[in-house]
């Protein structure tokens, strides 16, 4: 070693939960190795209390974020865009570090930071687009509005580290849901620095937490927690969908299965998205004197 | 002639004398068979099962109970009439068929009203004003859908799903088949029915009124059966969607069936609504209110407003108005213009409803009926009010489905909202106040997919109806209802 | 508020206590009433009982004596050629016609009804409509229809309003007192809820829709507004008060709508002439033609029954 090296110091990935970056409280870790089987990373393998924690956090946190002014939502997504694309060299190297080519990497970056303005800006629209004015029969004043679904469990897509998540949840959360994120089991360091850009962003704490861990232990929570409104994945196969949707059954929580989408493309980018974790409420009121 | 404490005095006096609806124009045959591919067939089952009038305990007709391969027969005309004809069909011509079944309706509305009355014990002033009207509008509403798609998912072009199984409740039997069978349509698929097994008769009315219309046949299926049928076509493998209105119980078997496959399916359950009654409300609209909440179908409604939330300082003078309006309510038989409360749908929802009774007394609950006389025959409850119970009760947190009220009080608005929204339900509420910013917090407050300010149980084609939370999954009526009977391609 | 009676009935009132009332409540609850169905028997006793509810009026700046005789002669003599009829409640006159009524009336049971107060308007001193009550009682009227000032109370003076209808009713001494609240002219519902709880507070014996001047006249909806408010009332101080519709109900159909929107909300007490009238001229002849039709089986052609 060079006397005039600099030794690296290495980030410690920790979770993400009521805006605060804990370790998990099982103290299980696992190492995340590149292709040549080296460590790259003791990435935290968060437990069912974790989970639980981090809907405890989601539900506080959703009254308030729902009762939000639109404009100010939209403002919060850009600024996460903005704090991302700050930060996009660190997310194309830590993607390439994951196995990603360089051109990929930074094709991935831009795109998520697109997507997130693209959602920044449908923050104070989707709901002129979907919402509507009943012409009911009787003298009364009758409409429908979107309302958020409430606490979205999300299971990130495995095949992207940084777009599948960032794709999933800006539509929940422009809509005034908070969530609970599962990251990219194969690539969840972009996930990790994802929860660092939200949390220097002005998201309110417990908006968005960011889990790292297994599938096969978690997806079984995700689907099960009676506080969860929603639980929304890609990418999982059908066996275990099917398992997802009959223990989603319990509380009749909304499933939203997202097969085969191409997170690169523009079509993996819709209101139709926000429209899925969404309510319809229908207001009636008499029109007289 | 002042009566004791100032009370009113409802009972003796003049009376009304029966008006009975005439049944005259009402034909009905002895035994009906499995509506499949545009004409009325016998069951491979063999059996066939009694529809009662549950005003009379007397058997109207004997109806088949579809087996699995009768499902089976059904789905394969659903499915050929949807490869072969109706999606295939310009969307304008689909929506002429649709507008035609409307005005078939709106001819036969008389018939198609007493026969509800008859199959249902629901009175004939609901069948004949809500209910028949009702049903024809959506039909009316959804036939111009047809050929507008394009209009309802900007962005989108909207494909229809292929064969949608449907099973609906025993409660608003016409209008429920109208609300699945009008949007799936609409939006060019076809579609196989299951009526409850109670209230048969007006869907296979309705199967006549289809072929009257002409319909390409197999496009609207209608096997009569119970829980087995219902489950042969959650299961059948030819069906895409499945619409289901009902329990909550049963919608969660509903969709732990459906998990693994790619059907899509929308939920309409269970409920236990709060009417909210401030005390700055239309006091004496208020009332009506509660009256048309709870006591409307006999309270078999899934978004009855079965928890009255009324604020303590006007409580008394509520509940004594509720009783006085009570008194007025007439029980009996549905067919008589007067009835205000018909027969319980079957005995089984009558026994469920008398063990609630128990249980709300046993939970020290007290309760107050009215003193109205019965007829002997048929299964009747008279409207029901409990008082003095507590959110932990059963009668406040079980869906009772019946005429039977549970009624807390609340000091201030965020314990009304707290309360309203403490249950797994979500299916519709109730907020009566004369403070505009009031309703808007209350309305935006309360967790649930129907908010009636100042007005209660009013249903329209246009307006979109659903519940959160354990009340369902997707929306019927309106634009939004088209969403449940279209694929729109990539998410 | 409390089954006992805790108010004082004759006291100014608390006029931020008066509920509001929703119009759309309102015309679904009438649509109620009127979806009621009432035959035979129940249809049969409904016709009579309107008939003794009848307040025969006639109101016209061309009525003469003999005007006024033809109707007393109505009164009673409804249809001769029916016998075991009831007779109407009362006729209702202006002032200077109650002497006739008096005279043509003698030796019947029949009470003789007689506006005041500076009728239809109202827009005359206080003095002059004292003036004018205390003639026509002096004449020989047992009841009096008086006009609240509408003017003062859309000017929001509403305790001018109280006032007056308490001199008035001094003054009418026995005879009863209907207060007319002109509900065409107050324009919303919460105004006529309001006019019938300061009507009633003030010493009416009734409270009365409309002079029959201005149109709208009764409605349904005005009188549920006002039967709710004398039930509120009667709830409060345990004092009955009387309801007249007037203006407008011209048929035996609608009159059954009104009693039984009577029933429905006051009870079997109200469902008699001393608390109930129908303020009417041409109401009683089809009442009439309804009851030979339910006695013979067939429809009926006016010409049969005596306009006065």
């Amino acid at each position: 070693m060079a006397a005039n090296e600099r030794i690296a110091v290495a980030k410690t990935y920790k979770i993400y939960i009521d805006g605060k970056f804990p370790r998990t409280e099982s103290g299980r870790y696992f190492p995340l190795k590149d292709k040549r089987g080296k460590v790259l990373a003791n990435v935290c393998r968060s437990s069912r209390k974790d989970f639980r924690n981090a809907v405890v956090a989601a539900r506080k946190a959703q009254g308030a974020w729902a009762g939000a002014s639109a404009y100010l939502r939209g403002q919060i997504l850009y600024r996460i865009a903005e704090m991302l694309e700050g930060r996009s060299a660190q997310f194309v190297d830590e993607l390439v570090l994951q196995g990603t080519t360089r051109a990929r990497a930074r094709r991935e970056v831009e795109t998520a930071i697109d997507r997130l303005i693209y959602y920044a800006g449908w923050s104070d629209k989707y709901q002129q687009v979907f919402s509507s004015v009943n012409p009911v029969a009787s003298s009364h004043f009758n409409f429908s509005v979107l309302e958020p679904t409430g606490v979205v469990a999300i299971i990130a897509p495995d095949d992207s580290g940084l777009i599948g998540l960032v794709s999933n949840v800006a539509p929940a959360i422009v809509g005034g849901n908070t969530c609970v994120v599962l990251a990219s089991e194969t690539s969840p360091l972009s996930a990790v620095s994802f929860a660092e850009v939200l949390h220097a962003s002005d998201v309110p704490a417990g908006v968005v937490n960011i889990l790292t861990g297994f599938r096969s232990e978690l997806v079984g929570q995700f689907a099960s927690h009676m506080d969860v409104n929603a639980v929304a994945f890609a990418g999982l196969d059908r066996k275990v969908a099917g398992t997802v949707q009959s223990q989603a059954a319990e509380n009749l929580k909304r499933v939203i299965a997202r097969a085969g989408v191409d997170w690169m493309k523009s079509d993996a980018e819709s209101p139709y998205f926000i429209r899925d974790t969404q309510e319809v409420k229908t207001t009636w009121h008499p029109i007289g004197t | 002639m002042a009566t004791p404490e100032n009370k009113l005095a409802f009972d003796g006096g003049w009376e009304y004398d029966p008006a009975p609806e005439s049944t005259d124009h009402v034909s009905l045959k002895k035994r009906y068979g499995l509506f499949i591919g545009g004409e009325f067939t016998a069951p491979q089952s063999g059996r066939y099962f009694d529809t009662i009038n549950p005003a009379t305990e007397e058997a109207l007709a004997r109806v088949a109970d579809a087996g699995e391969a009768d499902v089976d027969r059904a789905v394969r005309a659903a499915r050929k009439a949807y490869s072969e004809r109706w999606s295939r069909m310009r969307p304008k011509e689909r929506g002429k068929y649709i507008y035609r079944i409307a005005r078939i309706l709106q001819e036969r509305a008389r018939e198609f009203a007493a026969i509800e009355s008859l199959d249902g014990g629901k009175p004939i002033r609901e069948s004949r004003d809500v209910d028949i009207p009702l049903a024809a509008a959506h039909f009316f509403y959804y036939a111009g859908w047809a050929d507008k798609l394009d209009y309802a998912f900007p962005g989108r072009r909207a494909r229809p799903l292929g064969v949608a199984g449907q099973v609906i409740p025993w409660n608003f039997p016409l209008l429920m088949a109208a609300w699945k069978i009008a949007p799936a349509l609409a939006c060019g698929n076809t579609v196989v029915l299951k009526p409850a097994e109670t209230t048969p008769l007006t869907a296979l009315k309705l199967a006549e009124v289809i072929a009257d219309a002409d319909l390409p046949p197999g496009v609207v299926n209608i096997v009569t059966g119970a829980g087995k049928t219902g489950a042969a076509i959650v299961e059948h493998k030819g069906v895409n969607k499945i619409a289901f209105t009902g329990s909550t119980q049963v919608g969660r078997l509903i969709m732990r069936a459906l998990a693994g496959t790619p059907k899509k399916y929308t939920l309409e359950l269970g409920g236990k609504a709060a009417n909210i009654i401030f005390a700055d409300a239309a006091i004496d609209q208020a009332v009506e209110g509660i009256v048309n909440g709870i006591f409307f179908n006999q309270g078999h409604v899934c978004c009855a407003g079965s928890r009255l939330l009324v604020q303590e300082s006007v409580a008394d003078e509520v509940i004594e108005k509720l009783k006085d309006r009570m008194q007025t309510l007439i029980v009996g038989d549905p067919l008589d213009k007067n009835t205000d409360i018909g027969a319980i749908n079957s005995r089984m929802q009558l026994d469920k409803i008398a063990s609630y009774l128990k249980v709300g007394e046993q939970e020290g609950g007290a309760m107050f009926q009215t003193a109205c006389r019965l007829p002997k025959k048929g299964y009747w409850c008279p409207p029901t009010i409990f008082t003095g119970v507590a959110q932990s009760n059963r009668v406040v947190q079980e869906e009772i489905f019946g005429p039977v009220l549970a009624i807390q009080t609340f000091r201030d608005f965020d314990e009304a909202l707290a309360k309203a929204n403490n249950t797994p339900y979500g299916l519709s509420g109730g907020v009566w106040t004369d403070k505009g910013a009031k309703i808007f917090r209350m309305t935006s407050g309360i967790r649930a997919g129907v908010i009636w300010a100042n007005t209660f149980n009013k249903f329209d084609p246009t307006a979109p109806f659903g519940g959160y939370k354990e009340s369902g999954v997707g929306r019927e009526g309106g634009l939004h209802g088209l969403d449940a009977y279209v694929d729109l391609g990539a998410r | 508020m409390s089954l006992a009676v805790i108010d004082n009935p004759f006291t100014y009132p608390d006029l931020s206590r008066v509920p509001a009332v929703d119009e759309v409540g309102i015309n679904e609850r009438v649509a109620r009433f009127q979806s009621r169905s009432i035959k035979t028997d129940s249809k049969m006793a409904a016709l009579r009982l309107v008939l003794s509810m009848i307040d025969l009026t006639t109101l016209e700046g061309q009525d003469t004596p003999g005007k006024v005789r033809q109707l007393c002669q109505k009164a009673i003599h409804l249809h001769d050629a029916m016998p075991g009829l009831p007779h109407v409640a009362a006729v209702c006159v202006y002032p200077n016609m109650v002497a006739v009524a008096k005279e043509a009336l003698a030796g019947h049971d029949i009470n003789i009804a007689s506006v005041a107060t500076a009728f239809p308007s109202g827009m005359s001193s206080r003095e002059i409509k004292l003036e004018d009550t205390r003639m026509a009682v002096a004449a020989g009227a047992n009841e009096i229809d008086m006009v609240i000032s509408r003017g003062a109370f859309l000017a929001g003076d509403y305790r001018y309003v109280f006032d007056e209808i308490v001199a008035v009713k001094d003054a009418c001494g026995d005879a009863h007192l209907k207060v007319i609240l002109e509900t065409g002219e107050l324009g919303t519902l919460d105004r006529v809820r309001r006019a019938s709880v300061l009507a009633m507070h003030a010493g009416a014996d009734f409270i009365k829709t409309s002079t029959g001047k201005i149109q709208p006249a009764a409605t349904m909806q005005v009188t549920l507004v006002m039967l709710q408010a004398i039930r509120d009332y009667y709830r409060a101080t345990g004092r009955m008060v009387g309801m007249k519709p007037a203006g407008g109900i011209s048929t035996a159909k609608l009159a059954i709508h009104y009693l039984v929107m009577l029933r429905e909300t006051l009870g079997n007490a109200w469902m008699t002439p001393e608390w109930f009238r129908f303020g009417a001229s041409s109401l009683a002849n089809d009442v009439l033609m309804q009851i030979m039709k339910q006695t013979t089986g067939r429809y009926q052609s006016a010409d049969y029954f005596s306009k006065d």
